[in-house]
C-alpha cells in the first residue's frame, strides 16, 4: 500500500485522475487524528507554504486553531461570536509560468481533498472553499466528480465548494481571495488582521496552497520522519517545480528539496552540450522571483532559504531557463510590464514606482538607455520593497534588482549601441 | 518596551504631515510617500512619534507596541 517513500509521492505516474479506489488503494484511508496531535506532526515535519511565501504549515494551522477556539470562548465583557473557522484551498495559481497545482490537482484530487478534511479537523472548521482558476474549467468539472464521489462513498467530513475565481496576477494572493470569497473586491489588504484571525466573512481562515494541503494529507498519514526521509538536511520533504525553456521535458517535476538545481534541470531534460549554445540564467521564483546566472546557478540548492541567498526565490517552484538567443532584460521588462498592468493601484509607492519602473527597464531593453535611465531603475529598486499591502512591489524589485547584476554585460551593450537584435525581435512579439 | 511605526500604505495619501513632524524617523519618496527608518522609535523621539501618529490626516500611520497591540 505505501509505495510513496519514493519519489515521486504526490503525482500518479498516469495522466488520468486517480479514481478514489485507485487513491485509497495508493495510500490508503486518512486517518483523522486529535487536532494537537496533527499540528505537532506537521510542525515536526517541517513543511512550509508551497503558494510562494514558504510560511511554516503548522504554525497557520496553529493559528487558526487558536483564533476559533478564542472566539468560542469569550472573555468576560465580550460577546461569543459565530466562529467556526473556514478553509481554504487555494488552486488558483496565477503565476504565469506555473502549472504544479493544475497538474496535481488533475491527477491526484483526493490527496488535496484529504488534505482539506485533516486541515478542517485540526482546526476544527465546518466548511470549505476549493478555489480553482476560472480558465481552466475543465479542472472545476474533475474536482466536482472527485467531491461527488467522496460524498457518495461517505469520506467527506467536511463540505467542499468548488469556486472559479477569476483575475489576473493578484487573484490567488492570499488577501484578494479572502476579501473576494467575502463578497469584496478581489484585491489584498491592509495586514493584521491577518486571515487565521479574521478571514472569510469574519470568520478565522486557514488558507493554504493545493500543493501543501497535499503533503498534509500524507504527513497526516506517515509521520514527520517519513516526510523528513526525502530533502537535503537542514530543507525537508519534496516539492512540486514546473520547468520551462529549451529543455526536453518541459512540465511539473517533483524533487527533493534542497537538491542543485542543476540537477533539477538535467531531470527535465536540460543538455547544454546538445544546445547552440549553453543557456545563460534562470529565472527562479517566477515573476516576483529573481534571474540566477548560469553556469554558477547549477550549484545553487532549490529551496526558499537557498535561492533566496543567491538573490532568487522558490515562490510558487517556477523554474525558467533563458535560452542564449534571447535577451535578459528585454524578458524582464516585459514581465515588469506585466507586473505593472495587474498591479491592485491600492498603495502609492507600487502605484507609482511599478509603472515607473517598468517605463525605465522599457527604456533599457528596447532602446539606448540614458546614463540617468539606468540609475533610476536602480534607485526604484530600493524604493519599493516593504511599503505595499501585498509582496507584488518587493517581487517586482527584486526581479528588475537581479536582471541588473546578471546581464550587467548586454546592459552595458544597449546603453552603447541601443537594443540587441534578440530584444528588437522580443519587442515586436505578441505577448 | 519599545515601539514601531508603520504606514498602512493602503490608507495613506501622500499628505506628508508625518515627515513635517518627525524628520528624524520619516522621509518622502519622490512622490511624497513617507519612507520610515528601520528599528524601533528611540525613547527621546516617542512622544514626537505619538504626536505624528495622532496628527496623519487618514490614520494611516501606526504605532506598534511590542506586545502586539497597535494605536
Amino acid at each position: 500500500m505505501n509505495r510513496t517513500d519514493r519519489l515521486p509521492r504526490l503525482l500518479p505516474g498516469t495522466a488520468a485522475p486517480l479514481t478514489l479506489d485507485e487513491h485509497l488503494a495508493r495510500y490508503g484511508p486518512v486517518p483523522l487524528r486529535p487536532a494537537g496531535d496533527l499540528i505537532a506532526e506537521v510542525s515536526a515535519a517541517g513543511l512550509t507554504g508551497r503558494g510562494g511565501a514558504a510560511f511554516p504549515a503548522g504554525t497557520k494551522l496553529a493559528a487558526v486553531a487558536a483564533a476559533a477556539a478564542a472566539a468560542a470562548r469569550p472573555g468576560p465583557g465580550q460577546r461569543r461570536r459565530v466562529t467556526a473557522a473556514v478553509i481554504v484551498a487555494n488552486g488558483v495559481e496565477s503565476e504565469p509560468a506555473s502549472d504544479k497545482d493544475a497538474v496535481l490537482l488533475a491527477r491526484s484530487p483526493h490527496l488535496v481533498l484529504d488534505g482539506i478534511a485533516v486541515a478542517a479537523r485540526a482546526t476544527g472548521a465546518g466548511r470549505a472553499w476549493l478555489c480553482l482558476p476560472a480558465d481552466q474549467p475543465w479542472l472545476a468539472g474533475s474536482l466536482r466528480e472527485a467531491v461527488a464521489a467522496r460524498a457518495w462513498a461517505g469520506a467527506s467530513p467536511v463540505p467542499v465548494q468548488i469556486q472559479e475565481v477569476p483575475g489576473g496576477y493578484l487573484a490567488s494572493q492570499e488577501n484578494a481571495l479572502v476579501s473576494w470569497l467575502s463578497g469584496g473586491p478581489q484585491q489584498p489588504s491592509f495586514v493584521p488582521p491577518r486571515p487565521s484571525d479574521q478571514g472569510v466573512n469574519g470568520r478565522p481562515t486557514l488558507v493554504q496552497n493545493a500543493e501543501t494541503l497535499a503533503h498534509l494529507a500524507l504527513i497526516a498519514r506517515y509521520g514527520a520522519a517519513w516526510f523528513r526521509a526525502v530533502g537535503v538536511p537542514p530543507e525537508a520533504g519534496s516539492a512540486l517545480v514546473t520547468v520551462t525553456g529549451p529543455v526536453r521535458y518541459p512540465g511539473v517535476l517533483e524533487i527533493p528539496l534542497g537538491i542543485p538545481l542543476g540537477t533539477v534541470l538535467a531531470q527535465a531534460g536540460l543538455r547544454p552540450a546538445e544546445l547552440h549554445a549553453p543557456p545563460q540564467a534562470v529565472l527562479a521564483g517566477g515573476y516576483l522571483g529573481g534571474w540566477l546566472a548560469w553556469p554558477d546557478a547549477a550549484t545553487v540548492p532549490v529551496s526558499a532559504a537557498g535561492l533566496r541567498r543567491a538573490g532568487a526565490a522558490l515562490g510558487p517552484g517556477t523554474l525558467a531557463v533563458l535560452p542564449a538567443s534571447a535577451c535578459g532584460l528585454a524578458q524582464t521588462a516585459r514581465i515588469l510590464a506585466y507586473l505593472s498592468s495587474h498591479r491592485a493601484g491600492q498603495c502609492g509607492p507600487c502605484t507609482h514606482g511599478l509603472p515607473a519602473l517598468a517605463e525605465a527597464f522599457g527604456q533599457i531593453a528596447f532602446a539606448r538607455p540614458h546614463p540617468d535611465t539606468i540609475a533610476w531603475a536602480g534607485r526604484l529598486t530600493g524604493l519599493l520593497p516593504r511599503r505595499g499591502a501585498c509582496y507584488l512591489p518587493d517581487g517586482g524589485a527584486g526581479l528588475a534588482a537581479s536582471a541588473l547584476r546578471v546581464f550587467a554585460k548586454d546592459l552595458r551593450w544597449h546603453a552603447g549601441h541601443g537594443p540587441c537584435p534578440p530584444a528588437i525581435r522580443a519587442a515586436r512579439e505578441a505577448p | 518596551m519599545s515601539d514601531w511605526l508603520r504606514v498602512n500604505p493602503i490608507a495613506c495619501e501622500a499628505h506628508g504631515v508625518c515627515a513635517e513632524l518627525l524628520p528624524e524617523l520619516i522621509t518622502l519618496d519622490p512622490w511624497g510617500y513617507p519612507i520610515v527608518a528601520p528599528g524601533p522609535v528611540p525613547p527621546a523621539l516617542a512622544s514626537h512619534a505619538r504626536r505624528a501618529v495622532a496628527a496623519c490626516p487618514t490614520l494611516a500611520l501606526l504605532l506598534h507596541h511590542e506586545d502586539g497591540a497597535t494605536s
